[in-house]
């Protein structure tokens, strides 16, 4: 069956349909409901596998687009499209669901069913957060895939869940209260929710927001991303959302759910408010830098090994956002490509973690150590996770944190210096946690009988780690298909240099050309006697 | 002299209501079916609110102007008819259980509800104070109706003293503007003099009447307790008819006269600003379930008022420029009617014999234990929350939306804030129920039947809260309209 021109729409209901199956399914079932949900996120990734055959490569613009009547007043239509951006990241999102959906075969007793209904209908909202053109449409996911979210960590979480399932709840409300206030100023401003529509008529000037306005506006979305990605100092509901999640749980919310928020920055924020972005960006970055180290440096001292792995993610994400923020082509990609590799390295070190805790119960470094002597593949697996997110060449994290650095490089060096004590740090802690856990001597008798990966846990951290490695040695594949959409984002945000719109295809396709035809200066002094010079 | 055909029709609905209660009464002595009573109101009921199709289809105003029968008044008699239709429904079981006497209850009921319909139609004040005088009375005595319960005695007293009091107020601002004006007709209001001072006198005090009846602050102290300790089936009605009536003769008022509408915009925003937060705040340190939806639908009378700072702003350039912001507030009201009904009778139905299980303590762990009921209450609370998908999303939009195109941004936050504070005592309704162990006791206890009226209750009002959370089209487009309101045709 190959979905012929509803593809997005599929993509998006499809969990749903399979979560309305599972409904039929009797409770205690659980053999038929485990394979049934499996079956359902597997056929939905394959589904999403055919959006790479059917958009094609290195086209900017949306592909795929939907369009139907909604609501008439006000005109809220159902539009979906699809770009290099969010292409890549609702594979993700079908990727990690399986995964999650596997980590939780053993370790889900208790209300089974309910428990793949969630994972299921959270992939709807992620799915339609990433899809949606109107922003009324993305608003809604974007709200409704919050109470799945909180739901898995409210009833399946570690013992203090009911309180981080709502504070993430409360967070996320915050912002997206005045985001939703935001898209109401602007249908008041352009008399539509259509995303497309409200870039044409900035691009025809027919919009010319007042600075103020845009300010707030910009700060209005900002905000509700910003909560979402977290950005320091708006992290705080997620250690505890991390630590007390179920293993699926985290996977999905560090795989998928934060990069909703930077996601949301690349869509709306730069390309709805480019002024305001400019101005803020200097804000911005200096956050995402301090989000870098202060993420990096308190997870170094985390006695509490998820903890740990959940403040690298605000470190990293850090990362995303600086590129994001520096405007430039190759830090974008580079963004969007961190993205992808968090969500892998990041959902494989939780995965590990989540193992470590079915055994034992805690995920206390203190209770574990010498590790590998017990579970020599686990160890190795975790390893490998933890390199990769730390960012060794050939692994997917380095592309993604290299890409961000020499992009932002090329702007603002001093913001790259400063970001780039992240990436040592991620060493640091990193490692420095892999030793405590898995090297030296068994401190614990415990420990000694622990049983390595069993047969599904090594299917389930092979397939990450090919799927790492597969990304960092393969990265143009992803390049080549998000250059475009990365150039159009930059064209929006950044009208004035039209001459790195010039060859964007060609940028991606090799690492090496790169660097002189992008050496090019910020645009606001005498630009052509300035490139001639570099030249 | 006798009033003409087309008058009749145009208030059959409340004609309806009024002599089916009147029956009932009559054949009190004579029945001993409870069933039979029970029968006969949703007949009553039904009936009156399928007339409200004649009423709307011989539309125009009646009685010498003194009632209109219009689009407006149609929204109002099918939502006000529905709701008695549906606690007559939900009612019947609780009765049963209680122990209550059944055919004075429901002939209350009916002239409550002829007396909201005739406050949503009523085009001159003292015709609306009548109504308003209907469902007053029989909501005191429908308040305590459990005569032997200590808490419904105090909620009818309190209510009693405290709505007299506001009647009062009421019908003195109706004599204060019958002075400045010479009319106690809202259409021939329009071409009087605005700067009257007592005119503005006259206004502030129906508006304090008015506000007592839906519980905006400061005039809200007596909602909790009349909320907790009436019948929890006359709770239901109470947050759901009644409200609605009230604002519908307010929307009425400063829809039709400009002096009001140009006047009382701050009036409208320091109120509902002071309502929301009153509501939601009180609502976070609430352990009974019906306290905590009293508080609840204060918060939510504080949003409903949003949309009417939103109606002054725009009613200034004109009652046709205000339409965007009159369909918010009526859809609103009718997405939390239906909310509000169905959350109420699922507590009627826990409550047990005497309403005992109120406390949000007895809701721990009931997805193991009823997981449909827990699903349908978690609707209402998503409704009541905001979430999409539900009606009360579409209500709050839409409410946000007029906040927006009348410029009141700082109104609007305020509204988003209080939004935020309200998802927490929501959520906790779910989180109690969903992530919490029953209690010993509870566990072993046999689950609550749901009779079949009260499930038919259930479905129609979950399925009306999703159903206009994804397609609010229709509705939106009835309230759209542009003649609305009777005059002007």
């Amino acid at each position: 069956m190959l979905p012929g021109g509803h593809l997005l729409s599929v993509l998006i209901f499809f969990p749903a349909v399979g979560a309305l199956a599972l409904l039929l399914l009797r409770g205690d079932d659980h053999k038929y409901i485990r394979y049934l949900s499996l079956i359902v996120s597997v056929a939905e990734f394959i589904f999403s596998l055919f959006l790479l055959f059917k958009a094609p490569v290195g086209a900017s613009g949306y592909q795929l687009e939907e369009f139907a009547k909604w609501i008439n007043q006000p005109p809220i239509n159902y539009h979906l499209g699809v770009d290099g951006i969010s292409m890549f990241l609702v594979i993700l999102t079908t990727f990690l669901t399986p995964i999650s959906i596997l980590a939780s075969w053993k370790s889900v007793e208790l209300r089974v069913k309910e428990f793949f209904i969630m994972l299921l209908m959270l992939e709807v909202g992620v799915v339609g957060v990433f899809l949606s053109l109107d922003l009324f449409l993305f608003f809604l996911f974007w709200e409704v895939m919050l109470i799945p979210m909180a739901l898995l960590i409210g009833i399946w979480g570690h013992e203090r869940r009911v309180y981080a399932a709502v504070k993430f709840v409360l967070y996320t409300m915050a912002g997206s209260i005045l985001m939703l206030v935001g898209i109401i100023w602007l249908y008041n401003a352009t008399g539509t929710f259509d995303l497309p529509t409200i870039q044409q008529m900035l691009a025809n000037g027919v919009l010319v927001l007042a600075p103020r306005t845009e300010m707030i506006l910009f700060l209005a979305f900002f905000l509700a991303f910003a909560i979402k990605v977290p950005l320091f100092p708006l992290h705080t509901w997620l250690p505890d959302a991390h630590v007390e999640a179920p293993t699926a749980g985290s996977v999905m919310l560090a795989g998928v759910l934060l990069k909703m928020g930077t996601y949301g920055m690349i869509r709306f924020c730069l390309p709805l408010f480019p002024d305001a972005s400019r101005r803020a960006a200097g804000w911005v970055a200096a956050l995402a830098i301090i989000g870098i180290i202060y993420g990096a440096l308190v997870a170094m001292v985390q006695p509490n090994l998820k903890k740990l792995v959940a403040y690298s993610s605000v470190s990293h994400l850090g990362f995303v956002v600086l590129g994001i923020f520096a405007f430039h082509n190759i830090s974008m990609q580079g963004a969007v490509y961190q993205m992808l590799a968090h969500g892998i390295s990041t959902g494989a070190l939780f995965l590990v973690v989540g193992m470590l805790h079915d055994r034992r119960h805690t995920f206390e470094i203190s209770e574990y150590g010498g590790l590998a002597t017990p579970m020599p593949k686990l160890a190795a697996f975790f390893l490998f996770a933890a390199l990769s997110s730390l960012g060794l060449p050939m692994l997917n994290g380095f592309v993604g944190e290299y890409l961000i650095l020499l992009g932002t490089y090329q702007h603002h060096w001093q913001w790259a210096s400063w970001a780039a004590l992240g990436v040592i740090l991620s060493a640091c802690y990193l490692l420095w946690s892999y030793q405590r856990v898995f090297f030296g001597e068994i401190t614990k008798e415990k420990n000694r009988t622990l049983p390595d990966a069993s047969v599904r846990e090594k299917w389930i951290l092979a397939t990450m780690a090919v799927v790492t490695l597969w990304m960092g040695i393969g990265s143009t594949y992803i390049t080549r298909r998000t250059a475009a959409a990365a150039q159009t984002v930059i064209d929006q945000v950044e009208p004035q240099r039209p001459y790195e719109a010039s060859a964007p295809s060609q940028i991606m396709p090799s690492l090496a050309p790169m660097q002189p035809t992008h050496t090019a200066p910020r645009a606001a002094k005498p630009i052509s006697f300035e490139r001639l010079e570099t030249r | 002299m006798l009033p003409r055909t087309i008058d009749m029709y145009r208030v059959l609905p409340e004609l309806l209501w009024c002599g089916f209660g009147a029956l009932v009464m009559l054949l009190q002595p004579f029945v001993r079916n409870r069933h039979f009573f029970t029968f006969l109101a949703l007949i009553g009921t039904l009936t009156g609110t399928l007339a409200s199709v004649i009423s709307a289809a011989n539309a125009g105003p009646g009685f010498n102007g003194l009632v209109e029968s219009d689009s407006f008044s149609f929204f109002f008699r099918l939502l006000v008819g529905t709701v008695a239709f549906l606690v007559v429904l939900a009612a019947g079981p609780y009765l049963d259980r209680e122990r209550l006497p059944v055919p004075e209850f429901y002939a209350l009921l009916l002239f409550a509800t002829a007396g909201m319909g005739v406050l949503a139609s009523a085009q001159e004040l003292l015709t609306a104070f009548i109504g308003l005088e209907m469902s007053s009375i029989s909501s005191y005595i429908l308040a305590g109706y459990r005569r032997d319960s200590l808490k419904s005695s105090e909620s009818a007293m309190k209510y009693f003293l405290l709505g007299s009091f506001a009647t009062a107020f009421f019908l003195y601002g109706i004599a204060l503007v019958y002075g400045a004006t010479g009319t106690t007709m809202l259409d021939k209001m329009a071409h009087t003099d605005e700067t009257s001072t007592l005119l503005k006198l006259g206004l502030s005090m129906i508006l304090i009447g008015l506000g007592f009846k839906v519980a905006a602050a400061p005039f809200q102290v007596w909602t909790p307790d009349v909320y907790e300790g009436a019948p929890t089936p006359v709770t239901a009605l109470f947050s759901a008819g009644p409200k609605a009536a009230a604002f519908a003769l307010l929307l009425r008022i400063f829809a039709t006269v400009p002096a009001a509408t140009h006047f009382w915009f701050w009036a409208f925003w320091v109120l509902a600003v002071l309502t929301m937060f009153a509501g939601n705040l009180g609502a976070l340190v609430q352990t009974n379930i019906k306290r905590l939806l009293a508080y609840s639908s204060i918060a939510h009378a504080g949003y409903i008022l949003v949309a009417f700072a939103a109606v002054t702003t725009m009613a200034q350039a004109g009652s046709a420029e205000a339409g965007p912001a009159y369909a918010a507030v009526l859809f609103y009201l009718l997405t939390y009617a239906l909310v509000k009904l169905g959350a109420f009778t699922i507590v009627s139905q826990l409550g047990g014999v005497g309403e005992k299980n109120l406390s949000l303590d007895d809701y721990a762990g009931l997805s193991q234990r009823q997981p449909v009921v827990a699903a349908i209450l978690s609707i209402y609370m998503l409704s009541l929350l905001g979430l999409p998908v539900t009606a009360g999303f579409f209500g709050k939009f839409y409410i946000f939306k007029a906040a927006v195109n009348s410029n009141l941004i700082w109104l609007a936050v305020i509204m988003g804030i209080n939004s935020v504070i309200g998802s927490y005592y929501y959520l906790r309704v779910i989180v109690v129920m969903y992530m919490r162990e029953s209690s010993a006791e509870a566990a072993a206890a046999t689950p609550v039947g749901f009779p079949l009226s009260v499930s038919v209750v259930l479905a129609v009002t979950a399925i009306g809260t999703i159903l206009f959370g994804v397609l609010p089209n229709s509705v939106i487009n009835f309230l759209l309209r542009p003649n609305l309101f009777g005059f002007g045709h």
